[in-house]
């Protein structure tokens, strides 16, 4: 029993930064339905900044977690601008082309960078505190309790503000949006940036938690987000939550029980399943015809 | 019907790939009118309120209150007074009646204002006051086709631009949503009405003109347009 619930807390861990990465891709479908391939690269470049902000300014963790989230925000604006506002009008799949074309990019302007893998430091004292045979990490606390208040902040924005309103619109039909007297640009930008600084914060923890970072790092972690998403309900924003949580705690349970080997394998093959049986996920329902 | 036009349309143009759907029409629309256009399917009257509001490219000019629109962008249009309901009354169905009120306040400042405005907008519509927490996707047609008027009055329009409200509905609801426009335009509004229910549309219109395949063929009062013979034979059914 402490066994299990000693994996739950690390499903819990994994499930967070997950879900937070998950977040940027089904906000992003859901204004413009399209995923955007660089976002595990962005996590990547957040994880980047992380280690930057840490080695060479020497900045503690609130600072640094800011300073990667604002800089990870201004990339993916100016990558929305410059590489996929020009194609909006286009087929998607030559935005979704795009997007892998940007990840590439990113990995190997990294790359250039930092051709071999990077050691971040250990910027939260580590304490760790047993409770009835369960040991908790002050690190893990913090992943925990940080993801789940950026959720409940996005999940606030997007339900309760005028910009949060905005979007749900876009998802709706954008192009009645700027009748409303509503700057679609703008509101796609904001999207943007609340996405991308998410997969930041992910990124952030994540090289924390597992302190060797490389410019590749950003497509398994990537690709099990967008997964989380898809499972979840692609647009739907709790569903990436969820879908988060889910595949973390599979991963974590395939492997706590299981060979390892069989982790990738057992978690993957239960999401098909799922996806047969809802194949629009979780919290996702198809869209209802417009008249 | 004194001095300058509110909105003024010269030689405008809209083409999509090598379809022209408006070639090169001219009209005015002055302060406290209803203006009407009327035309078949494709006459082009869609593409001229997309045109105005900033939604399609276009030539010629297009000026309000005497500033050349071209250079505004769609979301701009809006705060400067042109309004539209759109084709289809484009209601958000994922959001609440409320909240489709409230994002069409997006460009205002003056918040006190705003809160008289929806209750002016609930007298109109007491319907809309009963379902305001419903989803706009739950409403039927003529409760959508309120909303979308709702939405344009609270967005504080001082031209109204319409396409075609009297779409999928009943004659009794088409009559109903006629009568509140005429009172929105009593009660100070501008309106440019497009309509294939020439009958209705007419009735209500000081001015109108008739759009043929993107040319503009017969203009004249409401009047004198639903006595013309050519009206009759074209568009009232004989």
């Amino acid at each position: 029993m402490t066994y299990f619930l000693q994996q739950l807390l690390n499903a819990m861990q994994l499930g967070s930064i997950y879900a937070l990465i998950a977040l940027g891709y089904t906000m992003v479908y859901g204004i413009l339905t399209m995923i955007n391939f660089a976002h595990g690269d962005l996590f990547m470049v957040g994880a980047f900044l992380c280690f930057i902000a840490a080695t060479f300014l020497k900045l503690p963790f609130v600072p640094t977690l800011l300073l990667s989230m604002a800089g990870v925000a201004l990339l993916g604006v100016a990558i929305e601008r410059v590489a996929y506002k020009p194609l909006r009008q286009a087929p998607r799949v030559s935005a979704v082309i795009t997007a892998l074309g940007v990840g590439l990019f990113l990995e190997n302007f990294t790359l250039v960078f930092s051709p071999y893998p990077q050691h971040v430091p250990a910027l939260i004292a580590n304490r760790t505190w047993t409770i009835g045979g369960v040991s908790i990490s002050s690190l893990q606390i913090i992943i925990i309790l940080l993801s789940i208040a950026l959720m409940i902040i996005l999940d606030l924005v997007v339900r309760r503000t005028m910009v949060g309103m905005a979007m749900r619109a876009i998802s709706w039909d954008k192009s009645i949006v700027p009748l409303m007297g509503v700057p679609l640009d703008l509101i796609i930008s904001i999207t943007f940036a609340i996405g991308t600084s998410l997969g930041a914060a992910a990124g952030t923890m994540y090289s924390l938690a597992f302190p060797v970072i490389d410019p590749y790092m950003g497509i398994l972690v990537g690709w099990k987000a967008f997964i989380s998403a898809v499972v979840g309900g692609i647009g739907n924003i709790r569903g990436a939550m969820i879908g988060g949580f889910i595949l973390g705690g599979v991963e974590i349970m395939v492997a706590a029980f299981m060979p390892s080997t069989y982790r990738d394998f057992v978690a993957f093959g239960l999401l098909l399943i799922l996806l047969i049986f809802r194949p629009y996920g979780i919290l996702g329902k198809p869209r209802p015809q417009k008249v | 019907m004194n001095t300058a036009p509110l909105l003024s349309i010269r030689d405008l143009t809209v083409s999509y790939g090598n379809i022209k759907a408006v070639q090169g029409i001219s009209f005015d629309v002055y302060e406290g009118e209803i203006v009407t256009l009327i035309g078949a399917n494709g006459a082009g009257k869609s593409s001229t309120l997309r045109a105005i509001s900033g939604l399609a490219p276009y030539g010629g000019t297009i000026t309000y209150r005497g500033v050349d629109l071209r250079k505004t962008a769609a979301d701009k249009i809006v705060a400067l007074g042109i309004a539209q309901v759109p084709e289809g009354r484009g209601i958000f169905g994922n959001l609440t009646v409320q909240e489709n009120l409230k994002l069409a306040t997006w460009g205002r400042k003056d918040r006190p204002e705003v809160e008289r405005d929806y209750e002016r907008v609930f007298g109109i519509f007491p319907r809309l006051k009963e379902r305001r927490n419903q989803l706009g996707g739950t409403l039927s047609g003529g409760e959508q086709q309120m909303l979308a008027v709702a939405r344009a009055l609270m967005s504080r329009g001082k031209v109204m631009l319409l396409d075609e409200p009297s779409m999928g509905l009943s004659p009794v609801l088409v009559r109903e949503i006629f009568h509140v426009l005429t009172e929105i335009n009593q009660a100070g509004t501008t309106v440019l009405l497009v309509e294939q229910n020439a009958n209705m549309a007419l009735r209500v219109a000081s001015r109108g003109y008739v759009l043929e395949t993107g040319t503009l063929t017969l203009s004249g009062t409401g009047a004198e347009l639903l006595g013309n013979p050519r009206v009759k034979e074209a568009y009232l059914g004989g």
